[in-house]
């Protein structure tokens, strides 16, 4: 059997006890600082979030705790020309991409502003069929290619994405047509019950790639520092024209899947326990504080601007509820066919019925 | 004007969108060097090079699924599934993701891309390379299902299907490639899409189909008036979604009675949609019920059979008599 983790072995800069064992790279203690503010206020708003849920204020919620690390670190080299394809846990990755975070509300809303991306943004809404974008992130990178374009195309997946078909086809289509991709792999360990060990036979997902004839790396996805570096690198690889490339970020949802169901039921406290300890915003914060970076003061600030910032979000949230049901029938072609208007104009007699 | 087949007149489509638009690409299983398996874009890798004509790997759902992200990002990926009946392998890519990006994003992407693919049965092939599986995409929203019948409408289709800013799935009749010619003027020329067509005018029964039904129903059309001094008024759909309802429901207005032609198997068949359309838009008008011609409800024959199971041209003759006479 393929020795995975000896060939793909753990990156990292940044260690469990918030120990640098590497270099800084191209980041510097106050890009550092604003990482962990931000952090922070993602991990505030995914956890308001799986609170609004409970509340009833949106539907079904799926909370990316845990995976700030690997999210913010897959985007952190990207510029204005390059393009993120993310699926559905990926609010982190895209708000830093542009897409305002009430796009995460949005699609647990079902409101159909959840894939209104604004213009200029190079974000594709977030995917819900697991892998369908793998191969989207594909036909990205290959237009950016055919154009002659200096950009660089992340497409993020789960570990259990790894499964499927689109995937393995995705993986075979770019390494043939050596697009500028890069395929990353937020391994959190769990497709809803099933543990990565029932997922696959093989010890890494990085290793996925000698298969396909490209380069692999396992990152560990609870690094910032670590993920970040990695993705400065390979990002200006592909834009070079190198690549395809797989990167397996290796990290943990601290969380459920969604809202609907309960990891007590499928998983072991001690596992969970193991992973809290390696949370990536405390890893961070411990460094910062040895560095001096970081004091109580400054976190109960950091908190308090959290705070109104995800008052903010909700408020922008609440705002746009007031959007009109006829745009269901709006979008489904560039022109509203015959057929179509007529059942359009019925919807809208039943939303005047109905006063909505 | 040249004399050309459908598979010259779609050679000849391609040729012109590649001209005329950088963004256009092709790609598929064997659409380069080798021409494609039915040589629909032969010559086109010589003409226009490895970067826009393209032999991808062989996976259907990978090579609608690139499609899907290079027109997200501009380009405008012409698409060949080798036969139709691979289309399963790609639903998801089709059904899931091209037919709802516009949808999905609220009109901030678009997928402008079309997906060919040869069709219908006929020319003695293996299993699941016949079948006519349109109805799955009919009952999609969000792509437009096209299938032109003939040389003249399949070149002029198929550049509106590549000028369109939706999805476009293009059905190509397969037994009907190479059966007959048609005079095909040499420059770029559209037809709108949603737009059918009567084929031929007449006051006793319409007569309604598409793609390879169409050769069918000419037929039946002529021996109706020659053999039984039945006025058969013939209408081609050229485009399934959106459905020209107007054309439809204006004829059988007029003529009073209806006949469905599909090779497709009958239940959920389109040719069930267009008699529900009939008698919601057209009761009053009906002396007979709208009548079926189709394949039966089973999966495609095994070649042997084929020929039995395919309606023919003495079906439809029958169905449009039994439904003058009602």
């Amino acid at each position: 059997m393929t020795d995975g983790m000896e060939m793909f072995p753990l990156i990292q800069r940044l260690d469990e006890e918030g120990k640098l064992v590497g270099e800084l790279g191209f980041l510097s203690v106050a890009d550092l600082r604003e990482t962990y503010e931000t952090m922070r206020f993602l991990r505030t708003f995914d956890e308001r979030a799986w609170n609004l849920q409970r509340q009833g204020v949106i539907g079904t919620y799926a909370p990316f705790k845990g995976q700030e690390a690997a999210q913010m670190g897959a985007v952190a080299a990207l510029n204005e020309s390059d393009w993120l394809v993310p699926t559905y846990r990926d609010w982190a990755a895209s708000y830093l991409r542009g897409v305002p975070m009430e796009h995460g509300l949005f699609f647990s809303k079902g409101h159909p502003s959840l894939g209104d991306i604004p213009t200029g943004k190079q974000v594709l809404p977030a995917q819900v069929v697991i892998a369908a974008q793998t191969l989207h992130g594909v036909g990205v990178a290959w237009a950016t290619k055919l154009r002659h374009e200096a950009a660089a195309t992340v497409v993020t997946f789960g570990d259990g994405a790894t499964s499927q078909g689109d995937f393995h086809e995705a993986m075979n289509f770019a390494s043939v047509l050596e697009v500028p991709l890069i395929f990353f792999c937020e391994n959190n360990q769990w497709a809803i019950s099933v543990p990565l060990s029932q997922q696959m036979h093989a010890e890494t997902i990085a290793q996925r790639s000698i298969a396909y004839g490209i380069e692999g790396y396992r990152v560990d996805g609870n690094d910032y520092i670590a993920v970040a570096n990695l993705m400065k690198e390979l990002t200006e690889r592909v834009r070079a024209g190198e690549g395809p490339f797989l990167v397996e970020a290796v990290t943990y949802r601290l969380g459920a899947h969604t809202t609907a169901d309960d990891p007590g039921k499928y998983r072991a406290s001690e596992e969970e326990d193991l992973w809290i300890r390696r949370d990536p915003l405390l890893r961070l914060e411990t460094w910062l504080r040895g560095e001096g970076q970081l004091s109580d003061d400054d976190v109960v600030a950091i908190d308090a601007e959290s705070e109104r910032k995800v008052e903010e979000i909700l408020a922008n949230f609440h705002e746009a509820l007031d959007i009109s049901p006829l745009v269901l029938f709006d979008n489904v072609y560039a022109e509203v066919p015959t057929g179509l208007a007529s059942q359009r104009a019925q919807f809208e007699a039943r939303v005047k019925e109905m006063g909505a | 004007m040249a004399k050309l087949t459908i598979a010259q007149a779609l050679n000849q489509a391609l040729e012109s969108a590649l001209t005329e638009d950088p963004a256009v690409i092709i790609l598929g299983e064997d659409v380069g060097r080798d021409g494609g398996v039915f040589r629909i874009t032969d010559g086109l890798f010589e003409k226009f090079g490895g970067e826009r004509v393209i032999d991808t790997p062989l996976a259907e759902s990978g090579i609608v699924g690139t499609s899907v992200g290079l027109a997200m990002a501009g380009m405008k990926p012409v698409a060949e599934i080798q036969f139709f009946g691979f289309i399963y392998e790609t639903m998801d890519q089709i059904a899931s993701q091209a037919a709802r990006v516009r949808f999905r994003s609220l009109g901030r992407y678009s997928a402008p891309m079309v997906i060919r693919a040869p069709f219908g049965g006929g020319v003695k092939a293996p299993e699941i390379h016949s079948d006519s599986l349109e109805a799955l995409f009919t009952h999609t929203p969000g792509i437009k299902v096209v299938t032109p019948s003939n040389p003249y409408d399949a070149k002029g289709l198929l550049l509106s299907a590549i000028d369109d800013p939706d999805p476009v799935l293009f059905l190509e009749p397969m037994r009907l490639y190479r059966a007959f010619r048609d005079e095909v003027p040499e420059e770029a020329y559209r037809i709108p899409l949603g737009k059918a067509n009567v084929v031929r005018e007449g006051t006793d029964v319409t007569l309604i189909g598409w793609g390879p039904s169409m050769a069918l129903i000419l037929a039946a059309a002529d021996e109706l008036v020659a053999q039984y001094d039945v006025s058969p008024e013939v209408i081609d759909l050229r485009t399934l979604t959106p459905l020209d309802e107007e054309t439809l429901v204006a004829s059988v207005q007029k003529t009073q009675r209806a006949v469905v032609v599909h090779e497709a198997v009958r239940t959920s068949g389109f040719g069930g949609e267009l008699a529900a359309v009939i008698q919601e838009k057209a009761f009053l008008y009906l002396e007979a019920p709208v009548l079926r011609v189709t394949g039966y409800d089973t999966p495609y024959p095994m070649t042997m059979f084929e020929d039995l199971w395919l309606p023919d041209t003495s079906q439809v003759i029958t169905a449009a008599l039994a439904s003058v006479r009602f």
